[in-house]
Parts: C-alpha cells; structure tokens; sequence
C-alpha cells in the first residue's frame, strides 16, 4: 500500500522542480574591459561583493540610465543631465531639474568611477558608494524630484522591467535598491582609458613638443605641481579623488566636504576631478566658475585665495600662485587636451 | 558481535593515530606579532585630531600644522619576502602591521624608511601608483618616502604651506646626467623576544626632522624640495633619530 504514495510524492516533487528550474535564470558574469595601462599600473577596481557585473545588469542598467520614468513627470532621465557625447556632463554651471529649478554644483562627468577606491562620491564625497549615490538625484526636489516608490510601480508596471530585473536579479519585484544596483553596474563599465597620452605611454604616438613640456610643467614641484593631486602617468586616474581647497575663494557660501564630514578643516575642499576628457566637460571647478581652461590655468598661476584650509600644496599663495610663462600656460592646457578620449564619448555601448 | 569488533579496532586506529601524532608532531609554537606605529611631538603623542592646528614649535622656534602625513617603510625584517607598507597617519591607515605565526624566539626587528635603491623602481607597486606616491621621471621616478604637509607661521606672522616631502635625492646640475643619492635608511630597533601575542610600539617623533642634526628653517626650505638634492640630504640625516622602539608586550 506504501508504493502509490511513494509514486505520487516522487511526481509532485518531480513537477514542482521542474516549473521552479524554467524560472531560475542565471545571468551571465560581465567581463570589464581594463584598458592596459590601468591593470598595469592600479589595484584592482571596486566591484561590490553583493552587486557583481552582469550582462544583464550592466544592459538593464544603462536602459534605467536613459529612462525618463525615473523622473517625477517623466521628463529627464540620468542621462540628461550626464550626456555621453559630453563625458557624461551636460556642459552647463548647473543643470536645471524637472521644474527648471537650479542647483548649485556642476554635474560631474562619469568615467573610471570603479578605480575610485574610497568611493566616496559627488563633489563633496557626500555619498558613499556608487549604487548610494544612484538613488539621491531620482529624489531629489531640485533635480529628477521624483517619489522612489511611485518610479517603482511605474517600472513595475511596464511590459518590460519584470522580465529584465528578473534576468538580473533573479526576481521581478522590483525595488529602488535593485533600480540603484543596475545603474552602478552599468555606471561601473565607463570606462576612459585610450587618450592620445594614454597612446603615447603605451609607445603608439608621440607627443608634440608643447604637449611634452605642458607634461613637464604638470609633473614640475617648481611650476604646475598638478600631479600631487591629478595624478601622473604612474596614476592613470589623473585624480586621487580626494577632497582639497584649492584656493578658489577666501570665505565659503559653500563649505564643500567640511558640510559632510562637519569638520571645519574640511570647509571649502571639493574632490579633485579627474583631467581626462577636459574638452568635453567644461565649465570646470564644483560650482562651473571658470568657462575655459585658460581661466583654471590662470587661477591655479595668478588667482589662489588664502582661507585657513587652502591645501599646503597651493604654492606662493601671497602672491596668487605660481605664475606661470605665457608659453607654460598654454603647453599646459596642450598637454591636458592631450587626455581627451573621443573613444569613450563615441563609444556605441554607452550611447542610448 | 561483528559490529563490536569493528567499533573495537576503529577505537584502536585512532587512539594510536593521536599518539603518534602527539610524538612525531610537536610544532614550536608560534605568535602574532603586531607592529603598531605611533607618532609624536616629542613627549606628546599625536592622533588626526591634532591636525590642522598651528599647535607645534620645531626646533627653530617656528608654529606649525601638520595637515597631511604619509610615509612609505620596506623590508620589515620580521617578513620572509620583500615588502613596503604605506602609513597615512590622518587617515589612520596601515599604522598597525600584523605579522601571524612568527616561531617563537629573538628577532632583531628593523625595516627601511623608504625604498633602497633597488627596489625604488618606477611605476612598479600597483598600490602606491593608486595612492598617488610617485615621484616624476625628472626626479628619477620611483616613490616618496614621505609627504608631510602642513602650515608654519612664516616671518611675516602669516600661515604659509609647507611640503616636507622625502625621496631619493636627485642632483639635476646637469640634466641629462642626473646623479642620485640614496636617501632611504634603515632604522634598527635591537632584538626582540616573541612569546605568545607580542604588541611592538614604533614611535615616530615628528619634532626630530626638524631637529638633528639640521636645525631646520622653514622659512627658507618650505616647499619644492623635492628637486632639491641638499634639502633631501638634510631630512635623510635628521630621519636617523626619528623612530624609537616603544612599549613591547
């Protein structure tokens, strides 16, 4: 009398297998393209133990990027704000949010974000990690000003998330923390390595004559002193991505850094940017002050303001910097135009 | 009864298992060793609360601030293989250096401040180019030792920056010809006896590199010395008395 019941256990638990194998789908591990130079010369990127890359993260990442939905009335996605073909900036002081309102920082370009090891993000290092930093402009009044929830049901709604998140995740209940993982994993793939310097490290070109000394005058205690914090050809990063007082101005309206750490020896420090793509990511400093390279050029030469957190590293600050030749200036910015990747901002895996 | 004998030699194989183990097995005992780097203003000592205040007089009578401090040490004799650490003391990293199963018995425990020479190659530690410790080609390449940041109160009452940066020192008289000098040293701390869990104290002094044997005049050498092949002889010669062993338990 047993064996029945045992054929009837044996097919239930043969069908309940079966229908639960069809939904589990495994996504297949996204291999990062590491430029030469950076596996040569850095440690290892930061990729999150509980948010590896996938194939089908990273693609369902950049359709969020440049979804609209992620905006409270459906008009701005990320991507409008951090344009591929501008580096990932819009080429604006400030960019204006869904009911045209301003802020009061530059948008920061996106590349290389995975290399930045303290990941501490934005301006002011205010958000830490990559997939933290996602979820605050979707919420933020005067940018996406969007309600998280609502973006979900609206995602949640669609023909097509469920199917996605679930290829990715392994689930189809959509949330805000899944929404934030696929943006970093696709963010975490900008990569900008192939700059005609990052050509001539790798002995393909040669650089011209005032490239080479604009390099000599980035690279020089004496002059530029810019590789302190920017970088050098060992730092292919051309940033340590650490926050610095730059000497922009005497007193602050913005403290900067100081407003998130709430110490008053962080007041007026922002994180260095990196150097790289400098001809698509204009106007430059946290607040888009300066229009053109020249005008960073003569401040860090001529322009330094003395405050009590100035970084030790502004040299000659009595006299307003440096003061760098006419010629220094301008093999300077040669050298620095020399980082431009047309690669990257043309690059069909990054474009909508 | 089949099973009993069974249970019975089984009993038998381990308990001779154990015991040969017991005598043919005897491990000399080992310790974690841990290297802990504290650093002072002579008799005080300093945590990154103490940065960024005008709260120090060198030797030379001047105030200053320390804002950032990093230096590079290599060759901790208490590791088998070739090795380099960066501590960042305002970011309170790498100032404590666990070195796991050490045997038991004397080590003389010294380590290199910097790089030697030969192991000074550019460009070559993956960590210290992301940490952005290298040292320009002009210079000759290779890495800091130490940056040391901070402000003084110059001749004129008012706060300037100073960069009290190490490397190997470089003479640039003739440019195509550079001439180098070694400046990395070697700190020998005498023999230590490790027993059980040791905790070593190495103390750096701040106040010794402005000290001794160069009274040094912020005034005049505050920034740039990285090119300056005198300046890097000087802080080399005052690094000789800058570390100490502390407290050992």
């Amino acid at each position: 009398m047993k064996k029945p019941y045992i054929y009837f256990f044996a097919f239930f638990l043969f069908t309940f297998c079966s229908s639960k194998e069809e939904e589990i789908y495994t996504p297949v591990p996204y291999s990062l393209k590491i430029p030469a130079l950076f596996a040569d010369k850095l440690i290892a990127p930061i990729i999150p133990a509980d948010n590896p890359l996938t194939e089908e993260g990273v693609a369902l990442g950049k359709k969020l990027f440049f979804d609209k939905k992620l905006s409270g009335d459906n008009t701005q996605a990320c991507a409008s704000c951090h344009s591929p073909k501008k580096a990932f900036t819009d080429q604006q002081q400030f960019s204006a949010g869904v009911q045209g309102e301003f802020g009061a920082r530059n948008t920061m370009p996106l590349f290389n974000l995975a290399w930045n090891f303290e990941e501490r993000f934005a301006w002011d290092g205010k958000e830490f990690g990559l997939e933290q930093q996602a979820l605050e402009p979707v919420s933020n009044p005067i940018e996406m000003h969007a309600n998280w929830n609502l973006v979900v049901q609206k995602l949640q709604e669609s023909t097509e998330y469920p199917t996605l998140f679930l290829r990715a995740f392994g689930t189809s209940e959509i949330d805000a923390k899944l929404v934030t993982k696929a943006i970093a994993q696709f963010e975490r793939t900008l990569i900008s390595g192939n700059s005609k310097f990052d050509k001539y490290l790798l002995g393909e070109t040669s650089l011209t004559q005032e490239e080479q000394n604009g390099f000599n005058v980035f690279m020089d205690e004496a002059k530029g002193d810019c590789f302190h914090c920017h970088g050098s050809n060992n730092n292919p990063l051309w940033t340590d991505n650490a926050f610095h007082n730059n000497g922009l101005d005497g007193t602050f309206q913005d403290l900067g850094f100081g407003a998130v750490t709430g110490d008053p020896n962080d007041n007026g420090k922002f994180k260095s940017p990196s150097i790289r793509n400098l001809a698509f990511t204009a106007p430059y400093m946290h607040d888009g002050r300066f229009a053109t390279l020249e005008e960073v050029i003569n401040h860090y030469s001529e322009g330094l303001q003395k405050s009590s957190t100035i970084d030790p590293l502004m040299k000659r600050v009595n006299e307003g910097g440096v003061h760098l030749s006419s010629q220094d200036k301008s093999d300077l910015k040669a050298f620095l135009l020399s980082l431009t990747d047309r690669e990257f901002i043309n690059n069909p895996n990054f474009q909508e | 009864m089949r099973k009993k004998y069974c249970l019975l030699i089984l009993t038998f194989m381990l308990l001779t298992r154990c015991s040969e183990k017991k005598e043919c097995c005897v491990q000399p005992e080992q310790s974690t060793v841990t290297l802990n780097f504290t650093h002072h203003w002579n008799e005080l000592q300093i945590t990154p609360q103490d940065f960024n205040e005008i709260k120090f007089t060198n030797e030379n009578g001047e105030q200053l601030s320390i804002e950032k401090l990093r230096y590079l040490i290599s060759n901790i004799s208490l590791l088998d293989a070739k090795n380099h650490h960066l501590i960042d003391v305002g970011e309170n990293a790498g100032t404590s250096i666990t070195i796991p199963e050490l045997t038991d018995e004397s080590y003389t425990l010294s380590f290199r401040f910097g790089f030697s020479n030969e192991d000074n190659t550019d460009g070559t530690y993956q960590d210290l180019n992301s940490a952005s410790f290298s040292v320009p080609e002009m210079l000759g390449g290779g890495y800091h030792f130490m940056q040391f940041d901070g402000k003084y109160i110059d001749n004129n009452n008012e706060a300037s920056g100073f960069n009290y940066h190490t490397i190997r020192a470089v003479d640039r008289t003739d440019s195509d010809n550079l001439k180098f000098e070694d400046t990395s040293f070697e700190i020998n701390l005498g023999t230590i006896v490790v027993a059980n869990t040791t905790e070593i104290e190495i103390k750096m002094n701040l106040a010794e590199w402005f000290k001794n044997p160069n009274t040094w005049n912020l005034n005049e050498l505050n920034t740039v010395l990285m090119p300056n092949f005198e300046a890097q002889k000087m802080m080399r010669e005052n690094g000789e008395t800058v570390f100490s062993l502390g407290v050992v338990n």
